[in-house]
């Protein structure tokens, strides 16, 4: 592998392990929602960095711009306003890919390395590896990558893997004006989390917490929510994230357990052909009268 | 042609038997692009269709015009395939089908129970994979579904796959154990004793010229 800072850890649509004997630190990004201000300066720094431009879009009443995230936009602020305690909450967060340990789109994918996770935690989509399907879509619990009607290919955060491999910071962190982003490894990050909890705690905030869902083994993209109990108020953020019960069937033990079934029935055929034998018309047959 | 001397009895007009052949080509072409999708295992089979996206682009494609030929396939056949009290008798004593006791079966007509369950399941399986297979078609239909419902599509596509594939191995079995079946598709004819042996009810009626 070319980029050894960046040890494949598990490739979309492989059966045998990946290089597993160097143990590189575990990376995350952390977004402290509480420490939001709305700018937008990530959303700008994530199309400068990865040269990719959202066209102009129309004001439907909301600073959310673009509305959803596309194939150009891999991060989007949304804005929610919500009522909390008889307060009006103006609620922004950092949406994107989280990264998860468990990707339920590496899951999904059919096509050899079109997904990849590094050994640090970030998932990247190797497009020229990418058929197309859009099967990553389904098995994605975050809804997060986005189909290209250009060229069908997905598109998605690359957490800067092209960054982070030479040492630097993802853009958005670096444009951050009031380190609502950082980077780091996995474990300062959720130290840093814990400061910050506590301190919100302090201010009455008595339900703020960390957003690092287990449901997904975890993820590489973590929150800071002031009401962590209620993820969904955050423009839907998913309380309880699992790759769908049916993307798991469908791409679990089911699949071997199928090709192995088929080829029995083939084997039994021969085996049934050798063993008992064709049934052939005798000349008496074609003589005697039915 | 159905003289008593005639060595041949006529089971498939030159339609039937193009209709068949056109299905199964298209069937092929689906195994080997659908299966390519199906497991890691199979993905070089991609290189047969020039490669992953290729294969993406044209297996539904494919699927449409399989759909549409075997519509026409079983519009020919389904009168014939409707189950009878023999074929229920004949389910009960498949493991004498298995061992060649034919003599012990209850009478066949055109087509054994076997037969009709086969055509029943391609009935069954070929309009969900093509319904399913719509739904899950990118770039034209996915985003106009619920992700759920492109989940749970995707699902029965697959296990509709499998389903029809595992019956397909047992009718291409069939043909090649039964001897003397192969030449009813490719040239229309089988023979006499054949008729005798495996469609005793059917020869019975010809005989009696309620058919052909």
């Amino acid at each position: 592998m070319a980029l050894q800072s960046l040890d494949i850890w598990r490739r979309s649509a492989t059966t045998t392990p990946g290089p597993s004997q160097r143990e590189p630190i575990e990376v995350a990004k952390l977004i402290d929602v509480t420490k939001c201000i709305g700018c937008k300066a990530c959303q700008s720094a994530c199309q400068e960095w990865n040269d990719v431009r959202e066209e102009v879009g129309v004001n439907f009443g909301s600073y959310q711009n673009p509305h959803d995230l596309t194939a150009n936009s891999w991060t989007l602020m949304r804005f929610a306003e919500v009522e909390e305690n008889n307060n009006l909450e103006w609620l922004i967060r950092k949406d994107g890919c989280m990264h998860c340990a468990d990707p339920g789109c590496l899951k999904a994918c059919p096509s050899p390395g079109a997904i990849i996770q590094y050994k640090n935690g970030i998932v990247d989509f190797a497009q020229e590896n990418c058929i197309g399907c859009g099967y990553c879509i389904k098995g994605c619990p975050f809804n997060i990558p986005r189909i290209s009607k250009e060229d069908s290919k997905v598109y998605k955060c690359t957490l800067c893997s092209d960054r982070v491999a030479v040492g630097l910071e993802p853009a958005c962190i670096k444009a951050c004006p009031t380190q609502a982003l950082v980077f780091g490894s996995k474990e300062d990050m959720k130290d840093h989390a814990a400061e910050r909890i506590a301190e919100l705690k302090e201010r009455g905030f008595e339900n703020a917490g960390l957003y690092d869902p287990a449901g997904v083994g975890g993820t590489h993209v973590m929150y800071v929510l002031h009401h962590a109990d209620k993820p969904e108020l955050y423009s839907g953020l998913a309380k309880d994230p699992q790759i769908s019960p049916m993307v798991s069937i469908w791409k679990g033990i089911t699949k071997p357990l199928a090709l192995m079934a088929m080829a029995g029935a083939i084997l039994g055929g021969f085996f049934h052909y050798v063993g008992i034998g064709p049934n052939e018309v005798e000349e008496e047959d074609e003589e005697k009268k039915a | 042609m159905s003289a008593h001397n005639d060595p041949f009895i006529q089971r498939y007009n030159t339609q039937e038997r193009l209709n068949h052949w056109f299905t199964a080509i298209a069937f092929i072409l689906l195994i080997l692009s659908g299966f390519s999708l199906f497991h890691p295992s199979l993905f070089w089979l991609t290189n047969l269709f020039g490669g992953g996206p290729w294969t993406r682009i044209l297996h539904p494609y494919i699927g449409v015009v399989m759909f549409v030929s075997f519509s026409a396939l079983a519009l020919r056949f389904w009168h014939h395939n409707f189950l009878s009290k023999n074929d229920i008798q004949w389910l009960k004593q498949i493991p004498d089908v298995i061992q060649n006791h034919e003599e012990k079966l209850p009478e066949v007509d055109r087509y054994n129970a076997g037969q009709k369950l086969l055509f029943w399941s391609m009935v069954i399986t070929i309009p969900t994979l093509f319904v399913t297979g719509i739904i899950i078609w990118q770039p034209w239909f996915t985003p106009y579904f619920p992700r759920n419902v492109d989940r749970f599509a995707v699902l029965l596509h697959a296990f509709f796959a499998f389903v029809m594939s595992t019956g397909i191995i047992v009718h291409v079995y069939a043909a090649i154990w039964v001897k003397g079946t192969i030449r009813a598709m490719i040239r229309g004819t089988v023979a006499r004793g054949w008729v005798k042996k495996h469609h005793p009810g059917w020869y019975k009626r010809i005989e009696q010229g309620q058919d052909h």
